[in-house]
């Protein structure tokens, strides 16, 4: 179980009267405090934890941010900055004595130009509505993390949010050009331009990822690209993941950057095709599925060249596809992993870490022992171009030792992953999750160096508190106390 | 010529720094000292050169990551790349014909500066690619950044706060790089314009087309030229600018560059050779949107200028003076971007802000963050910010 710090006294005694503050810096229906209407805003996609904020603020304007966080400041306040709601990390898990500072009204997009191949942004637009917005004049956003739909680009922002075709077009960081943001004293600055390298510190490039530690984001150039001229997908399974995972290095020797190169194993082979009937081979222990882009000619040429390399190592099963339906039916199990898990176990946790891709088969032998000595079932999906790692852990919620039990599995993944050369996060964010295995992957005098840059930037600890730094030796949190 | 410290590993690294540190004495960073003329003078009486931190400590080609020393010459790690036909992706410059020299740039050198290539364009900086980084803060003490996988949002971003930092937030010891394949052929277009503002748009066609252009340049003259490369398979190549043509013909007549005299050409552009500039010049980059680059052009009016990435990144050169100068930055701030005094005389540099001002906010974060970073001001101290 996770703890969350015992609320300041002080702003718990002074409830009203904070309430009332907060209402008179958003008059109207800017300041929301009745428990009924506040319940959406307890939890976030790390959805074990729940916790009521005092109340939930959502401004329409940046300058509306900055009164609501100078008036936190002021008042020694916690703010909690939330986009969707859609962190699988405990990112936007609210604290009893904080107000959640909702940026989804802050929904504008403001400016396309195409020229530049830009377009800005407010902080509450969603992901796919970057994309939706210009794909008729054959322009998208590129990262695409799973929860697209929903996710809002602030959030991405914070989260440095990747994707499945991130190992050609980057995560968000590489997609970026400037941001406007708010300090915790409600002080507006800018950073990065519609321009690109902005001569300095890389100012945008230390918020992107930082989680809502240091400010809030409230708008954002983007990068927009011209879509490919088309795209389209194979499949290749195999007897063994070590073969599976040696085919992956063949195709990256190749000189081939496909535009993703996704691993399942037989776990989630199997959900997947319980859930989709895509027509994925069940015999099989692992299996690719590699997507490359460019004109109907070109991804001949390419597949062909996927094929002749996979046909090296074997393979149970090679479909490639020939038209764009056959595409979409390869991907469709992959893209329904997470309902096909939710179908055979009543919960489960997504977890998220980043792996030597060479490790792979090591890791996936590693946690099937685990998965046995734990008595708890996992299916594992890998960005394996990347080494993004996760392994969807199956639980029962009503069963208290089954989640105790799903934690410390997952716990032991990411610190196997940290043991054999990677890291505990690669696109989800350290959140409150993964909060306290940071000592696995950073020395103490590391994260007191990063500490002492959070409070560069938030010398009281209100923004985003009890998140990415282990609560104990936190100095926001020792204040409080 | 200043006392030089060029101790053997990153132990003696960190003892160099914590005994300047003790003592309040600053130091000069430096890696071969290639790029020593640009931004501010540092005013220090020693020298911390990290040369003999020399060599690449790992390389897997299959997981695109490699990682070396801080003075590892760049040429040694793109030919152990070229081996294994991958490249260091931004493709960064060496720039001896703007600093002059013969020594070779360093690992650590190039993304303290964090400089790019053509290529940054669409395949992103030098920042974009460093995965990893080992460095001594200005008390010596050693730390970590990102790691050696390519997919990591564990923590604050340090690699990125200290690539483009110029050696004043931490000496870089130790650099982990993504990299990539390099591709099979490169194929350029020539399109000859009437004007610059033309050849942007002729580049903004490309670039906002499906074919993945990886260079995208303006050489100015009497007969201006927008040229765009593309580097892919040869079957692609072929395709691609056979389709690129087409698209572009409304701009100008378009002449052909095949593989070799396209490689030659973009060598020269990286190096910005076309810019042309005389010895005594001054030199400046400016960064702003593509569609700006020829205002700032004209606005700045100096003899020399060279136009890459889409015409957002500016090179000029003219005479080494204030007012040069004043005219460069009033431009790039019309224009919503950013300058960089690249090369001038040391006094010059020394009076005059070589980067653009920064508001109160960032300015005071700036503060801090060096506080935290350096609290005893010891790092390459006025090398970007007088003061």
């Amino acid at each position: 179980m996770i703890d969350l710090p015992a609320p300041k006294p002080d702003v718990m005694a002074r409830r009203d009267e904070i309430l009332a503050g907060l209402q008179a810096v958003l008059p109207g229906d800017g300041i929301i405090v009745e428990p009924a209407r506040v319940k959406p805003y307890e939890t976030d996609g790390l959805s074990a934890y729940r916790q009521p904020p005092l109340a939930v603020a959502l401004p329409r304007t940046t300058e509306e941010v900055a009164a609501i966080l100078a008036f936190c400041h002021r008042n020694g306040v916690r703010v909690v900055p939330r986009g969707a709601g859609t962190s699988l990390s405990g990112g936007a898990l609210p604290l009893a004595d904080s107000v959640v500072l909702g940026l989804m009204r802050m929904n504008r997009i403001l400016e396309v130009d195409y020229a530049n191949r830009l377009a800005v942004v407010e902080a509450g637009v969603t992901n796919l509505g970057i994309t939706n917005h210009v794909a008729a004049d054959g322009f998208f956003y590129a990262p695409d993390p799973s929860s697209q739909l929903a996710c809002m680009i602030g959030g991405n922002v914070n989260m440095n949010s990747g994707g499945a075709h991130c190992l050609k077009y980057g995560v968000t960081a590489n997609n970026l050009l400037g941001l406007k943001g708010v300090t915790i004293e409600g002080e507006v600055f800018e950073v990065g331009g519609r321009h690109l390298d902005a001569a300095g510190y890389d100012w945008l490039g230390l918020l992107t990822g930082s989680e809502g530690q240091l400010a809030v984001i409230t708008e954002v150039t983007v990068r927009i690209l011209h879509a490919a001229e088309g795209q389209r997908a194979m499949l290749a399974a195999f007897r063994a993941n070590e073969v599976a995972g040696q085919a992956v290095d063949a195709i990256i020797a190749s000189g081939i950057i496909p535009v993703a190169l996704e691993f399942m194993d037989r776990p989630a082979i199997h959900a997947c095709e319980a859930f989709a009937g895509a027509g994925y081979p069940l015999d099989a222990e692992a299996m690719l599925i590699i997507e490359v882009e460019g004109s109907t000619e070109e991804q001949d040429m390419l597949l062909g060249r996927l094929k002749e390399i996979c046909e090296r190592f074997d393979p149970i099963s090679l479909k490639v596809a020939e038209t764009a339906e056959q595409s979409l039916a390869i991907w469709k199990g992959r893209k329904g992993a997470f309902g096909a898990v939710g179908r055979i176990s009543p919960d489960y946790l997504c977890m998220d870490g980043t792996i030597p891709t060479g490790q792979l088969p090591f890791v996936l032998k590693r946690i099937g022992e685990m998965s046995a000595s734990y008595g708890l079932q996992v299916a594992n999906i890998f960005h394996a171009g990347d080494g993004n790692l996760h392994p969807l852990i199956m639980f029962d919620a009503n069963d208290p030792k089954s989640f105790h039990d799903a934690e410390q599995f997952g716990a032991d993944i990411l610190t196997l992953c940290v043991e054999v050369g990677g890291c505990l996060t690669g696109e989800h964010g350290v959140g409150v999750e993964k909060r306290d295995l940071m000592t696995v992957q950073f020395t103490p005098f590391e994260l007191d160096q990063m500490r002492a840059l959070k409070t560069a930037f938030d010398p009281e600890w209100l923004l985003n508190p009890a998140k990415v730094f282990p609560l104990k030796d936190n100095p926001g949190l020792r204040q409080a106390a | 010529m200043s006392e030089t410290l060029a101790p053997a590993d990153e132990a003696g690294v960190s003892a160099a720094v914590a005994a300047a540190a003790a003592a309040g004495e600053p130091l000069a960073i430096e890696g071969r000292g290639t790029k020593r003329g640009l931004l501010r003078p540092v005013q220090a009486a020693r020298t911390l050169s990290l040369r003999r931190l020399s060599g690449i400590t790992l390389y897997r080609p299959q997981e695109l990551i490699l990682s070396a020393l801080a003075g590892t010459p760049v040429p040694e790690i793109e030919a152990a790349l070229a081996e294994r036909g991958q490249q260091v992706i931004a493709e960064p410059p060496v720039l001896a014909a703007i600093f002059g020299g013969s020594e070779p740039p360093t690992l650590g050198g190039l993304v303290a500066t964090n400089l790019s290539g053509p290529r940054r364009i669409t395949a992103g900086a030098m920042r974009d690619h460093v995965m990893g980084i080992r460095a001594v803060n200005g008390l010596g003490e050693v730390f970590r950044s990102g790691g050696r996988v390519l997919k990591n949002v564990t923590g604050l971003d340090l690699c990125k706060l200290l690539t483009g930092a110029h050696g004043t937030l931490g000496v870089i010891t130790e650099v982990t790089l993504k990299v990539l394949p390099a591709a099979e052929r490169s194929g350029t277009l020539a399109v000859t314009v009437p004007d610059l503002a033309t050849g942007v748009r002729a580049l903004s066609a490309g670039l906002g087309s499906p074919y993945g252009v990886s260079g995208a340049a303006l050489l100015p003259g009497e007969a201006p030229r927008a040229v765009l490369r593309i580097e892919e398979f040869a079957e692609s190549v072929a395709y691609r600018l056979g389709r690129l043509r087409e698209a572009l013909g409304r701009f100008g007549d378009v002449a052909l560059i095949e593989d070799a005299g396209s490689r030659e050409l973009w060598r020269g552009i990286r190096e910005a050779e076309p810019l042309g500039a005389d010895a005594e010049d001054a030199v400046w980059r400016v960064s702003v949107e593509p569609t700006a680059g020829p205002g700032v052009v004209a606005a700045a009016g100096l003899p020399r200028a060279l136009l890459d990435w889409g015409g957002g990144l500016v090179w000029l050169a003219g005479p080494a003076t204030a007012e040069s100068h004043r005219r460069v930055m009033a431009a790039a701030r019309a224009a919503g971007g950013s300058f960089t005094l690249f090369r001038a005389p040391e006094p010059l540099r020394a009076a005059l802000p070589v980067l653009p001002e920064e508001g109160p906010v960032l300015a005071g974060l700036r503060d801090r963050i060096r506080t935290v970073m350096d609290p005893r001001g010891i790092l390459n101290p006025g090398r970007m910010y007088a003061g």
